[in-house]
């Protein structure tokens, strides 16, 4: 894959160098099962640059020679250039507003002219180190509100400007950060807050907001009752009560219709809709674009977002224990599964290879994740451990919700399979991610700061 | 710091590692628990494609091939292709406007989808086709000429005996349950197309493809591994003399009528013409339907096989076998006279019956002249013979001479539809009359073949070859053999000979005698031709529609030539007025020596088949029949939505399966008997439904042994 010099392979982890090929290779025949057509010439076609799986073969090529570059560069460029790179790529985002192209709705892309590039895709790199460098800082006193906040800022930002490009499915991957934090001391109880907040949001789904702010009252009411000899003796009590009551009430009454009005596209918000099973109710449906809705034709709206999902459910579900076998699975070459080589490329894997092929991958990933985990620990400084687990988060965020979303665990967001979905952007933000890591990894011996 | 927080690696472990278990469980749910995905994905990703192999050709006993496949194309359409296509010539060559084309290209849309390919127009005509040949490049390639193939008659000829195919409806499939049938589909509806339905038809092949997610078929499943091949219908060789049956088409157009010539050696029968027929490529291609409603709702019947599904008063015909059963009884013997002055009076008081030459006859000069009173006189002393001890028993015994002759009963032939006729029982006039109230002078009218006795023209054809071989046949069939053997057992009852009453060859010869005199010097002279000794007999027979009296049939049959004879034949030519020797003898002449001299020979004969063919008898009924059609057809706006109801009807009641009498049919072709005595109302009951089993003939060899 690349030139083997003693100098460049010194120290390198080689475990995750083959699980690093192993997956791309996987996720390149892959994309062959999903184009490839039996009267295509293969030869003729994978060097052609035409067909997708050819141009993902030269993406790995690419990625392969970006890869050594990393592995030769100084770790010290690593260290002392992140804030630069930071502002470098917040500058990018800021640009897209100017000079941005829109696909599919999102205003998030710039024109290299060769490829698109995504830079709230690469801002993760950029992000991931500047959170490694601010934590590392000698002076930065990660148990102090401050830095916390500071951190989570640094951590955000991007999520602000993906959100106002309408690129939400990108900016959600950000929250993985909440991982390293969490890993440096970050109070667990923001965590629970988080986490309840997200429960309210998943109930807030389910039932009308009425009904829900009747019940918190009754709650609250319940409990004043039930703590009133407490409450007597301490009144602060009473002002923690309300306010929870008060906080939640804002949350399911204002701030849900206000996400799903304003911040999320309407798509998004029927697609999470139709995950839990019901109609978006903060769309007016009468007053859509269609305004002779008959109710058949509103069924038909809703099978139309499930299609994707059905579609890669089935093309899962079909594959059984083995799998079709290479290039036999009727849904992969039928089309059946929209974006298959993107977004739903595990459905290519799920047909042709089984439950013992999904399997399989899936234990690489967790491989990689643990492996990850294994040298963040390892490592004497808090930079390349930052570093490390904001790559575990990210990977687990991508792997974990991208997996769930094709088979009908997770609403589809548009976000990739790491180094398996066909994509330029998605494949090098990975490489990089990964091979700074290694690089990083192999100077552990070094204490950088 | 990061020592205080080293625990927290083991929440990050656990959270992914349970994250992964539930994927993986989920995984396993989906892919090894439930079957639903795999039924899911196999109903949309593969297809099960029915190839239909063509169906089996038939032959005449020339081996020409009389129906056979031919292939016809559809143009078909991919609608989103259709971007910078020459629309205007396309819609010049289909005579269409451009409205007319966008509507339907929006009709298929909607039906079929953008990205499937339709029929845009099924079935082209012959022209049609050359001019989109000339410039099918202009189309492409939205537009496709799509082969299929069609059944095709290259003699247009014997098209009720080879009947037609259709697509079958929800009735067919409910009455043919596992046999592979879905709606959609082709069978044979009449004709040997249906009787031969399972041999024509072949076997058909499976073949499993891929499709996509626009529906398209893009390659076959595994290469084909799991496809079984289409196998062609089998091919049926016919005792058919396909240049016969169209010159007896020839001679029977605008007539209503039927003949049926048969090879008495075998069986096989020659020629089945059923007047008016019709022009049996009417039935495939683009204007089907518009020709079967025509062809449906004209008065004249054409779809009807009257050769099978008619049935008639024998007439004078039916002489010949009195004249046998009287000699086999002993009542008579060939010397035997009877006298006529003018009427048979054996009956006393009573309607006389009238004859037409008065004197005293033999046997032969009956037969010859066709003496009324002298068959009165035969049946009522086979009727009376003291054996008997009441007019019952007497009748019984006639009737298993009808039957043991082929009549009364279905012989079995393999054209779908056939009747039965009938044979008048005992049973039938005590209830009728009440037993012991009738006697022979009741049905006295039955001696000459009017009354309750009713034959179908193929019966009288079988009765011609069972006398021409002197006391046996084969039953009467189409098909002689089927290429490759006959998987159902079909054919095999039509290789025994039936033998049903042992008569010497000296009744027959008499009766020979008798009937070479009618055509020689007697009523059939019509029917002469030079240098061939034919046997014949004619009938004129009386008969009433709607309860009218209408014109004579002309009935003629016989056989030639006298000594070993190669065809039995009999014609009927239905209303046409005068006598049985006016028409139907000159017609079967010309068949007889088409037949056995291969052509008709000299001015003299030709200018008669000239003369006949052109002679119009349809009876005036059929045309006030189709004016009042036609007037409805005016006042009501749609002729087409009145045939769809009709259509229905005739698919329901014209199966093999279904013997069912059609209603119209029995109002159209019956005949109210010649005695008046009997009140119409009871005559419209048919005897064979009220036959009980006993009274069927078993074995007519024993009961009439003596």
């Amino acid at each position: 894959m690349y030139q083997k010099k003693p100098e460049i392979l010194k120290g390198k982890d080689w475990v995750m160098i083959w699980l690093y090929a192993l997956i791309s290779i996987i996720g390149l025949i892959c994309i062959i099962s999903v184009e490839y057509r039996p009267n295509d010439n293969f030869m003729d076609s994978l060097f052609a640059f035409k067909k997708n799986y050819s141009k993902q073969f030269f993406y790995l090529i690419i990625c392969a020679v970006v890869a050594v570059f990393i592995l030769l560069t100084d770790s010290k460029f690593f260290t002392a250039t992140p804030n630069l790179l930071y502002v470098f790529g917040v500058l990018l985002m800021l640009a897209t507003f100017v000079i941005g192209k829109t696909v599919n709705g999102s205003r998030s892309w710039i024109p290299l002219g060769f490829m698109n590039l995504q830079p709230v895709e690469t801002c993760k790199i950029f992000t991931a180190l500047a959170l490694a460098k601010y934590l590392s800082r000698p002076d930065t006193d990660f148990s102090k509100g401050r830095a916390q906040l500071i951190a989570s800022g640094i951590c955000f930002l991007p999520v602000v400007f993906s959100i106002l490009q309408n690129e939400t499915g990108l900016a959600l991957v950000y929250f993985s950060f909440l991982l390293p934090m969490y890993r440096e001391g970050f109070p667990p109880v923001y965590l629970v807050v988080g986490a309840s907040l997200g429960v309210l949001l998943v109930i807030t789904l389910l039932f009308p907001p009425i009904t829900l702010i009747i019940a918190l009252s009754i709650i609250a009411i319940i409990s004043i009752y039930f703590l009133r000899r407490k409450i007597k003796r301490d009144k602060k009590l009473l002002l923690a009560i309300l306010s929870i009551w008060l906080i939640c009430v804002t949350f399911v009454g204002f701030a849900v219709p206000f996400l799903f009005k304003h911040v999320f596209q309407k798509y998004q918000a029927d697609r999470i809709f139709s995950m839990v099973g019901r109609d978006n109710p903060f769309v007016d449906q009468s007053a859509t674009d269609l305004p002779i809705l008959e109710p058949n034709a509103k069924k038909a709206k809703a099978d139309k977002e499930d299609y994707n999902v059905k579609q890669s459910k089935i093309a899962i579900g079909s594959g059984g224990m083995f799998g079709k076998g290479f290039l036999k699975g009727t849904q992969t070459q039928g089309d059946f599964v929209p974006e298959q080589h993107t977004d739903f490329i595990f459905t290519s894997l799920g047909e042709n290879f089984g439950f013992v092929g999904c399997t399989l991958l899936m234990l690489l990933y967790l491989g990689m994740l643990l492996r990850i985990v294994y040298i963040a620990e390892r490592q004497r400084s808090t930079f390349s451990r930052v570093y490390a687990y904001s790559v575990a988060a990210i990977l687990f965020f991508h792997v974990a919700i991208n997996i769930c979303m094709t088979i009908g665990l997770a609403p589809v967001i548009g976000i990739t399979l790491p180094l398996m979905s066909y994509g330029g952007s998605s494949l090098l933000t990975f490489t990089i991610l990964i091979f700074i890591l290694i690089r990083l990894d192999a100077d552990r011996q070094m204490v950088l700061r | 710091m990061s020592v205080f927080n080293q625990s927290r690696k083991n929440v990050i472990i656990l959270v992914f590692v349970s994250l992964f278990v539930i994927i993986i469980a989920r995984l396993f749910t989906l892919q090894v628990i439930t079957s639903r995905y795999k039924v899911l994905a196999d109903d949309q990703g593969t297809f099960r494609k029915v190839v239909y192999p063509d169906r089996g050709i038939i032959f005449d006993r020339h081996r020409n091939a009389i129906l056979q496949n031919t292939n016809i194309s559809d143009l078909m359409v991919i609608p989103n292709k259709l971007r910078g296509i020459d629309t205007a010539t396309l819609c010049r060559i289909l005579e269409m406007d451009t409205a007319q084309f966008k509507k339907r290209i929006v009709e298929l849309i909607i039906k079929n989808s953008r990205s499937r390919p339709s029929v845009f127009e099924p079935l082209l005509s012959e022209s049609k086709l050359a001019m989109l040949n000339e410039s099918m490049f202009k189309f492409a390639p939205a537009f496709y000429l799509q082969e299929r193939s069609v059944r095709s008659y290259p003699y247009d000829a014997a098209a009720n005996v080879l009947g037609y195919t259709a697509e079958v409806d929800t009735n067919f499939l409910k009455k043919h349950p596992g046999e592979g049938y879905v709606a959609g589909d082709y069978a044979g509806m009449t004709g040997l197309e249906r009787s031969y339905e399972r041999v024509l038809m072949g076997e058909r092949g499976i073949e499993y493809w891929k499709r996509d997610n626009k529906n398209r078929l893009t390659e076959r499943l595994e290469n084909g591994k799991y496809d079984t091949t289409a196998i062609a219908g089998q091919n049926l060789y016919t005792s058919l003399d396909v240049e016969l049956q169209q010159l007896g088409e020839k001679l029977m157009q605008n007539k209503l009528g039927a003949i049926v010539a048969i090879d008495p050696r075998t069986g096989g029968i020659l020629a089945m013409v059923s007047a008016p027929t019709y022009q049996p490529k009417y039935l495939t291609g683009s204007e089907r339907r518009k020709h079967f409603s025509e062809l449906f709702l004209n008065p004249a019947l054409p779809l009807l096989n009257r050769t099978v599904s008619a049935t008639y008063s024998p007439g004078s015909t039916f002489k010949t076998l009195q004249a046998l059963i009287g000699l086999h009884e002993g009542v008579i013997t060939t010397d035997t006279r009877f006298s006529c002055s003018g009427a048979f009076y054996g009956c006393g008081g009573a309607k006389p019956m009238r004859c037409l030459d008065v004197g005293t006859f033999d046997l032969r000069n009956a037969i010859t002249i066709s003496d009324n009173t002298y068959f009165a006189n035969v049946m009522q002393r086979v009727i009376g013979q003291p054996k008997f001890p009441d007019v019952d028993s007497a009748l019984r015994h006639w009737d298993n001479y009808m039957y043991a002759f082929g009549l009364g009963r279905k012989l079995g032939v393999d054209v779908p539809s056939e009747k039965s006729g009938n044979i008048p029982t005992p049973v039938y006039y005590n209830k009728v009359y009440g037993k012991g109230h009738w006697n022979y002078c009741t049905f006295r009218s039955v001696s000459i073949g009017q009354g309750e006795v009713d034959v179908t023209p193929l019966q009288v054809a079988n009765e011609m070859a069972y006398i021409a071989n002197k006391g046996w046949y084969y039953l009467p069939h189409v098909v002689d053999s089927i290429e490759d053997g006959d998987k159902f057992d079909i054919t095999s009852k039509y290789r025994k000979k039936i033998n049903p009453v042992n008569i010497p060859d000296s009744i027959f010869e008499a009766v020979h005698d008798g009937m070479q005199g009618v055509v020689d010097r007697g009523t059939g002279a019509g029917a002469k031709v030079p240098g061939i000794a034919i046997c014949g007999k004619t009938g004129t027979v009386e008969n009433y529609y709607k309860g009218v009296k209408q014109q004579n049939h002309s009935f003629f049959c016989g056989f030639a030539p006298r000594d070993n004879p190669r065809i039995a034949i009999m014609c009927v030519v239905e209303n046409s007025g005068r006598f049985g020797g006016t028409y139907a003898a000159p017609i079967v002449g010309l068949m007889i020596e088409k037949y056995l001299n291969d052509s008709i020979t000299g001015k003299a004969r030709q200018a008669r088949l000239e003369q006949l063919s052109n002679l119009n008898l349809m009876p005036p009924r059929i045309f006030a029949e189709l004016r009042k059609q036609d007037s409805m057809r005016h006042s009501k706006d749609s002729a087409y939505l009145l045939a769809k109801g009709y259509i229905k009807i005739i698919k329901d009641t014209v199966g093999l399966d279904d013997e069912t009498v059609d209603k119209d049919e029995i109002e159209a072709y019956k005949k109210q008997p010649a005695n008046p005595a009997v009140p119409v109302k009871d005559t419209l009951q048919r005897p064979e439904a009220i036959l009980p089993k006993e009274n069927e003939i078993t074995t007519p060899k024993d009961s009439l042994r003596k």
